[in-house]
C-alpha cells in the first residue's frame, strides 16, 4: 500500500515509465540515497562499538587479574625475646616495635616451613626466600601484634601477601625468561613459589583488599587497594549531591516560574549555558583561590572536592531541571491556578513531582560526570599519597582522602609494572559506579516519566 | 523564618568549618615526582611504625612544591617541599616576604640518571660527547660550527652501531632536564671544544651547548618516565633517559648502556664514577616543627640509617644513599635551618 502512494507521482506520468511496479530512475535514486545514509549511520555505530570494545578488552584484559591476590599462609612464632624485651608487656615499649624488628620473625618463619614442608631451596638464601612475601606483611603483623599483646609468645597461621613479582607470575606477568633479566626478582626464586604452591601454602583467592586497603607505596603494588579512595570519592558525591540537587532545583524553578523575562535573566541564563561548558580544571583554580586560600580550609579534603565539584555540577542540574520543568503541559498549572491554588502550591505540588524523574535522572548524570573529574581536584591537592582513612561524618569531610579517578591517574606514573594492573582494576571499579549510576538513572526515567 | 533558618544552618556550617581548619594531625608535603616514591616508601613505614597519621604526600613538580612551602606559616600550608633541584634566591626571598624564614635543608641521597634501549636491541657505550655530537643542534666540524647532519649513531663516533639516532630526552620542565644540560651536553661540548668555539663566536656564556636539534632526533618527552618507556616500546630503535629507579623496576624490559666505560649502579653513582646523578632534597618549615604532630620524627626518621643509609628500604629502590647521612642527622636534630645560598 505504502509503496503504491510513494511510487504515485511516477504513475500519474512525470516520468516515462509509469508502471507500478517498476521504479523509475529518480525513485531508485532516492532509495539508493536513503540505503547510503543508512550504511554510514550504521558505519557509524559499529565504529563506535569497535573502539568501545577495544578499550573494553584492553581495560579488561590489564585489570581483570587485580581482582585476584596470591596470599601465602604460614606458621610465624612471635617471639617474645625479640618483641617484648622487658617481658612485662608494657604498652609503651611495645610501641617501639618496629617492622624492622618484625622482618626477622617472617624471615625465620619461611626457613621453617621450608624446613616442615621439605622443600630444598635450591640457589635461594634466606633473604630472597623472605623476599616472596610482600614488604607489607611486617607492618601488618605489627599492627596484629599491637591490638592484642597477649599474642606475644604464641605461633599464630598467617595469611601474608606474596610479593608483588610472585602475584604477577600466576597472573602471567612475570614469565621465567622476564625473571632472567628482572633484578627484582630470579628464576629460582619463581621455581621455589611454584614448590610452595604444590605444597598447599600459596595460593591465589579473591582480592577483597583491593575494595578495602588503602594505597601502597611503589615498593608493594600488591598491597595497594582502593579503600581510601573509595571513601573519598563517596564524601565528595554526598557533598555534590547535598549541596548541588537544592541549589540547582531552587534555581531552576525560580528562572523557569517567577523570574521576570528581562535582560538580566538572559544574562544569567547565557552565563549558565556557558559554565557547563567551562573547562573543569578552571573549577580547580577557582577552588584554590577560594576554599583553600581565603576560606582557609584545609587541603586534599573531601569538602574542598565536593564544593568544587558542586560549582562543577550545577549548571548541569540546572539546565536539566528546567527543561524538565519545561516539560510539564502549561495546563496542569493554569488548572492548579484556576482553582484557587497560589502559584507556590501550583509548583510544589503538581508540577515538581511531575517534573521530579527529569531533575533526578540530570542530576544523576551531573553526579557521575563529577565522579570521574580528576582535572579540578589536581589544584587542591588531592591528587596524592594518602594511606589514612578519612573519619566518619562530618569531621571525616575535613580529613585528607583520594579519590577514584585520581588513584588511577597515580597509579599510572608508577615504576613498577604491577601498577598497571592495578590501574586498570581501579577503572573497572569507576566504570561500574558510573554504569550503575546511569541504569539508575535510566530506571528512575523508565519508571515514573510521564508522557503528553 | 526561612532567611532565619538558612542564616542558622549557614552559622552552623561556618563553625564547623573554623573548627575543623585548626586541627590538622597529619603531615602534608608536596613536590617533585622524582622524590614522590622516596617521600611515600617513607611516609608509609612512618605510618606503620608511629602512632603518628600516616603523611600525605603530593607530588605536582619541584618548583610547585617550594612554591607552595613559601606560602605562608599556618595548618593550610605544607610543612615539607620535595624537591629534585635545589631550591632557588627567588623561592627564598618569596618564602621571607611570606614569613617564612627559617627552612631546613635536607639532602636525602643522589639519583641516577640512565640511558637505557629496548632489552632486544643493541648495547650502546657512551660518552657525554657522544651525545652532544648527536643531539646538538650545532657542532664542530674540521675545527668550524656547522649544523649538526650526524644519521645514526656510527656517524657520530665510529665505534657505535648505525642505528638511527632518536633520543626521548625529559622536557625542559623537568628537574631531570637540567641535570642532562649540566652533565651530558654541556659536558660533551666542552670535550668536543664546542664550548671554545661558542665563546670564540661571541656566545660568552656558551648557550649553545644545551642548544638542541629540531628536526625531530630528539624528542621532549613531558610526561614521567612510564611514558618514555611507551614510546621505546612503539620505537625499539630509540633510547630514553631514565631515573635508575625505574630502570632497576624494569630491567626485563630496558637494556642500560654505560656512560664513559662506567655501569651505573647505586655503587658507582655513590662513588662518583658514574657521572650523570644529582642529589635529591627535602625543605622542611621549621616553624611547623612544634605545631604539626609527628613532623620532627619524621624527618628524623626519613634520614636514619635504618631508612635512607645503604641497607635501607630507599636504596633499595635505587636511591643512592648520601655518604654524609651521618652529619644529616646531626642537622636534622639541631634543626639547623639552612644558611644562604652562595
Amino acid at each position: 500500500m505504502t509503496e503504491a502512494t510513494a511510487d504515485s507521482p511516477a504513475a500519474t506520468g512525470s516520468t516515462k515509465s509509469g508502471s507500478l511496479f517498476k521504479a523509475g530512475a529518480r525513485t531508485r535514486k532516492r532509495h539508493a540515497s536513503e540505503r547510503r545514509f543508512r550504511l554510514m549511520g550504521l558505519s557509524a555505530v559499529i565504529f563506535g562499538i569497535l573502539a568501545l570494545v577495544g578499550l573494553m578488552t584492553s581495560i579488561l584484559s590489564n585489570g581483570l587479574s587485580s581482582f585476584q591476590q596470591t596470599y601465602v599462609t604460614m606458621d610465624v612464632f612471635l617471639d617474645p625475646a625479640k618483641l617484648d624485651k622487658g617481658g612485662n608487656l608494657d604498652p609503651a615499649d611495645l610501641e617501639k616495635i618496629t617492622t624492622f624488628t618484625i622482618q626477622p620473625l617472617i624471615q625465620t618463619a619461611m626457613q621453617k616451613t621450608l624446613e616442615e614442608l621439605g622443600i630444598a631451596a635450591e640457589g635461594v638464601n634466606a633473604k630472597q626466600a623472605f623476599d616472596l612475601i610482600s614488604k607489607e606483611a611486617p607492618g601488618e603483623l605489627r599492627r596484629y601484634i599491637l591490638a592484642d599483646p597477649t599474642r606475644i609468645g604464641k605461633t599464630v597461621s598467617f595469611d601474608l601477601l606474596a610479593s608483588g613479582r610472585i602475584d604477577g607470575y600466576y597472573k602471567g606477568r612475570v614469565t621465567m625468561e622476564s625473571a632472567a633479566l628482572d633484578s627484582n626478582v630470579s628464576p629460582e626464586q619463581l621455581m621455589l613459589a611454584d614448590k610452595l604452591k604444590q605444597a598447599g601454602i600459596l595460593e591465589a583467592r579473591f582480592n577483597w583488599s583491593f575494595f578495602t586497603a588503602p594505597d601502597a607505596s611503589d615498593t608493594r603494588p600488591e598491597a595497594a587497594g582502593l579503600g581510601v579512595a573509595i571513601l573519598g570519592s563517596a564524601y565528595m558525591m554526598m557533598i555534590v549531591l547535598v549541596l548541588a540537587l537544592p541549589i540547582g532545583v531552587a534555581a531552576s524553578i525560580y528562572l523557569e516560574e517567577f523570574a521576570p523575562q528581562n535582560r538580566w535573566t538572559d544574562l544569567i541564563e547565557v552565563n549558565i549555558s556557558n559554565l557547563a561548558a567551562v573547562p573543569s580544571i578552571v573549577f580547580g583554580i577557582l577552588g584554590l583561590a577560594i576554599f583553600i586560600n581565603f576560606v582557609g580550609l584545609p587541603q586534599s579534603a573531601p569538602i574542598v572536592g565536593g564544593l568544587v565539584l558542586t560549582l562543577m555540577t550545577l549548571p548541569t542540574i540546572i539546565i536539566a531541571t528546567r527543561s524538565a520543568l519545561k516539560a510539564v503541559p502549561p495546563s496542569i498549572n493554569d488548572a492548579a491556578l484556576g482553582i484557587g491554588a497560589s502559584k507556590m502550591q501550583a509548583i510544589f505540588h503538581h508540577i515538581l513531582p511531575l517534573a521530579a524523574p527529569g531533575i533526578l535522572t540530570g542530576t544523576i548524570i551531573g553526579l557521575a560526570q563529577a565522579l570521574g573529574e580528576t582535572a579540578p581536584l589536581l589544584l587542591i591537592g588531592m591528587v596524592a599519597f594518602v594511606r589514612e582513612y578519612p573519619g566518619a561524618p562530618p569531621e571525616g569531610f575535613f580529613d585528607p582522602a583520594s579519590a577514584l579517578p585520581v588513584q588511577v591517574y597515580n597509579w599510572t606514573q608508577r615504576g613498577d609494572p604491577a601498577f598497571v594492573e592495578r590501574a586498570s582494576g581501579a577503572i573497572i571499579v569507576l566504570l561500574i559506579f558510573l554504569v550503575i549510576m546511569n541504569a539508575v538513572a535510566i530506571l528512575l526515567r523508565r519508571r515514573f516519566e510521564r508522557r503528553w | 523564618m526561612n532567611a532565619l533558618k538558612f542564616a542558622a544552618a549557614a552559622l552552623v556550617a561556618s563553625t564547623a568549618f573554623a573548627g575543623a581548619a585548626v586541627a590538622r594531625d597529619q603531615i602534608q608535603m608536596a613536590g617533585s615526582s622524582t622524590v614522590l616514591p622516596y617521600a611515600s616508601i617513607v611516609a608509609e613505614a612512618f605510618g606503620e611504625n608511629f602512632s603518628f597519621p600516616t603523611p600525605v604526600v603530593e607530588s605536582g613538580g619541584s618548583g610547585a612544591g617550594r612554591k607552595k612551602l613559601c606560602e605562608g606559616v599556618g595548618e593550610n600550608t605544607i610543612d615539607i617541599a620535595n624537591s629534585s633541584s635545589r631550591i632557588k634566591q627567588s623561592d627564598i626571598d618569596l618564602c621571607a616576604t611570606n614569613g617564612v624564614t627559617e627552612i631546613q635543608e635536607v639532602r636525602i641521597g643522589y639519583d641516577g640518571i640512565v640511558f637505557a634501549s629496548d632489552i632486544n636491541g643493541v648495547t650502546f657505550a657512551f660518552t657525554p660527547a657522544d651525545w652532544y655530537n648527536a643531539l646538538a643542534a650545532k657542532v664542530v666540524k674540521d675545527g668550524a660550527l656547522v649544523d649538526n647532519t650526524a644519521k645514526t649513531w656510527a656517524d657520530v663516533n665510529p665505534d657505535l652501531p648505525a642505528q638511527d639516532i632518536l633520543a626521548f630526552i625529559p622536557g625542559t620542565k623537568h628537574g631531570t632536564r637540567e641535570v642532562f644540560d649540566e652533565n651530558v651536553l654541556t659536558a660533551g661540548c666542552e670535550a668536543t671544544g664546542a664550548h671554545e668555539a661558542f665563546k670564540a663566536a661571541g656566545d660568552e656564556k656558551a648557550k649553545g651547548c644545551t642548544a638542541l636539534r629540531t628536526d625531530g632526533v630528539s624528542v621532549d618527552i613531558d610526561g614521567d618516565y612510564t611514558e618514555t618507556l611507551a614510546r621505546i616500546d612503539a620505537n625499539k630503535n630509540a633510547i630514553g633517559v631514565f631515573g635508575l629507579s625505574f630502570y632497576q623496576n624494569n630491567t626485563d624490559k630496558l637494556q642500560v648502556a654505560t656512560m664513559s666505560g662506567v655501569v651505573p649502579s647505586t655503587e658507582t653513582i655513590a662513588s662518583g664514577e658514574y657521572p650523570v646523578s644529582r642529589p635529591l632534597y627535602f625543605y622542611v618549615k621549621n616553624a611547623h616543627l612544634d605545631v604539626i604532630p609527628g613532623l620532627q620524627e619524621y624527618v628524623e626518621f626519613f634520614v636514619s640509617d635504618e631508612i635512607a643509609g645503604p641497607d635501607g628500604p630507599l636504596a633499595a629502590y635505587g636511591l643512592v644513599s648520601d655518604p654524609e647521612l651521618a652529619k644529616t642527622q646531626e642537622m636534622v636534630k639541631n634543626r639547623t635551618p639552612m644558611a644562604a645560598l652562595n
